[in-house]
């Protein structure tokens, strides 16, 4: 932790304060039951992990607690960053708020201030070396505890968009030589490219001669997407296949029309039914409804 | 060799096996269109599906040898684009102009199907505006 050397500075002239952490972490864990339980009340009485109920506050603030008052022993957060991660991992998906979990941490640095000023307000230069070897140490662990929960956030939120890019653009064989593309979502820049990646590997791939774009679930797109979207449908015809577009929405069908995309180059259709009997006739299919008995 | 021309029935079938400089495109070129008077090919096949680059050259060079094709009555088609070649000939608006396929069976299927009527002896005419038209 780099924010912590900063903090440092106002440490070293005072090599006698090495002896005050011991004492201050013995008075903490002498005071153990109590200190926690204040701190409960006061998250109880912030509000703060609403989602969780208060047996999991209870046993998730204990292990917080005996975390904290190891690291200002040992000075070592190794151990607390990955509880806090692991805590993290465990809270997230309950709708833990970032705010919630440094409001949590906060809230215990000042209880055990609170108990501090108690135990050594009768000498103050006291409490005030006391407050220097204990402010620095406080301060890194809330520090590190909120980094761990959103580096946590954060890595869970790569994972989803991961997930979300490789599900976002199926191409789907319906017949012979017939494709179609479903697009769902917003569709922008890096997402419209993908989907002309995917397009055309899935047209070597399954030998397509008919592609289908619909595109009922976008809302809108922008310029460069609509100028993408009309490049891939040329891409495909470079390549053998003819693309028709289904679904395009009324504002997309004026965005189309105001950036001045050359439609003659384009074969759309109101809806996907559409679209499906558009292609069948094109590659020669006849659907035919078998007579009754 | 970096090209092959063969015949095949009606029609002729050029592959590209690499990269080709601008002198042996324009060879290619000229050499593919003398085969067409040649062999009285009615339709011919190029075959890029082995090139992972065209320029703006490379292009210009396949649209002309398709238009004097056309003039000298054979109808073409470009066969096996690969997908990122497919791209960048539309990103840098390189307008090929020429009916493309997706491989040698399609561009067969193709030419079969405009050159039908030319071999039951309707005019090339009718030809030159059937392949226009797709």
């Amino acid at each position: 932790m780099t924010v912590y050397e900063t903090s440092g500075e106002d440490q070293g002239p005072q090599g006698g304060d090495h002896r005050l952490l011991p004492e201050l972490v013995a008075h903490l864990r002498e005071h153990r039951t109590e200190l926690r339980e204040e701190w409960a009340r006061r998250i109880d009485a912030t509000h703060l992990l609403q989602a969780m109920t208060s047996q999991e506050v209870g046993s998730e603030t204990t292990s917080v607690y005996d975390n904290y008052v190891e690291v200002l022993e040992t000075g070592n957060v190794d151990a607390l960053q990955r509880y806090a991660r692991d805590l993290s991992e465990r809270i997230i998906p309950r709708g833990v708020e970032t705010h919630e979990v440094v409001g949590i941490v906060l809230l215990l640095r000042d209880v055990l201030a609170r108990s501090l000023f108690q135990k050594y307000h009768d000498d103050f230069p006291l409490l005030n070396r006391v407050l220097d070897a204990y402010e620095p140490a406080a301060n890194r662990i809330a520090n590190t505890v909120a980094v761990s929960f959103v580096e946590e956030r954060e890595r869970i939120i790569r994972q989803q968009q991961d997930s979300i890019r490789e599900l976002s653009t199926p191409v789907l064989q319906v017949r012979e030589r017939l494709l179609i593309l479903p697009i769902i979502g917003v569709l922008d820049n890096q997402r419209a490219t993908q989907l002309t990646d995917q397009l055309l590997q899935g047209i070597r791939a399954h030998r397509a001669k008919v592609v289908v774009i619909d595109i009922t679930g976008v809302a809108d797109i922008d310029t460069s997407v609509a100028n993408h979207l009309v490049k891939t449908v040329d891409a495909s015809r470079l390549m053998g296949a003819s693309v028709i577009i289904t679904g395009l929405s009324s504002k997309i069908a004026q965005t189309l029309v105001t950036i001045g995309v050359d439609l003659s180059k384009m074969d759309t259709i109101g809806d996907l039914q559409g679209g499906i009997e558009a292609a069948e006739r094109q590659l020669g299919f006849r659907v035919t409804r078998p007579e009754p008995g | 060799m970096v090209v092959s021309v063969l015949s095949q029935g009606d029609f002729l079938i050029a592959s590209i096996h690499t990269a080709l400089n601008d002198a042996e495109l324009t060879r290619f070129q000229e050499d593919v269109v003398a085969q067409i008077g040649e062999r009285r090919s009615h339709g011919v096949i190029i075959d890029v599906g082995a090139l992972d680059v065209l320029d703006s050259f490379g292009s210009r060079a396949l649209r002309n040898l398709a238009h004097m094709a056309r003039l000298r009555g054979a109808a073409t088609v470009i066969v096996g684009i690969a997908p990122d070649v497919a791209f960048a000939i539309v990103e840098l608006g390189m307008d090929l102009d020429v009916h493309t396929a997706l491989d040698l069976e399609q561009g067969l299927e193709y030419l079969e199907s405009v050159t039908a009527g030319d071999r039951t002896g309707s005019s090339t005419l009718g030809l030159l505006g059937q392949s226009r038209e797709r």
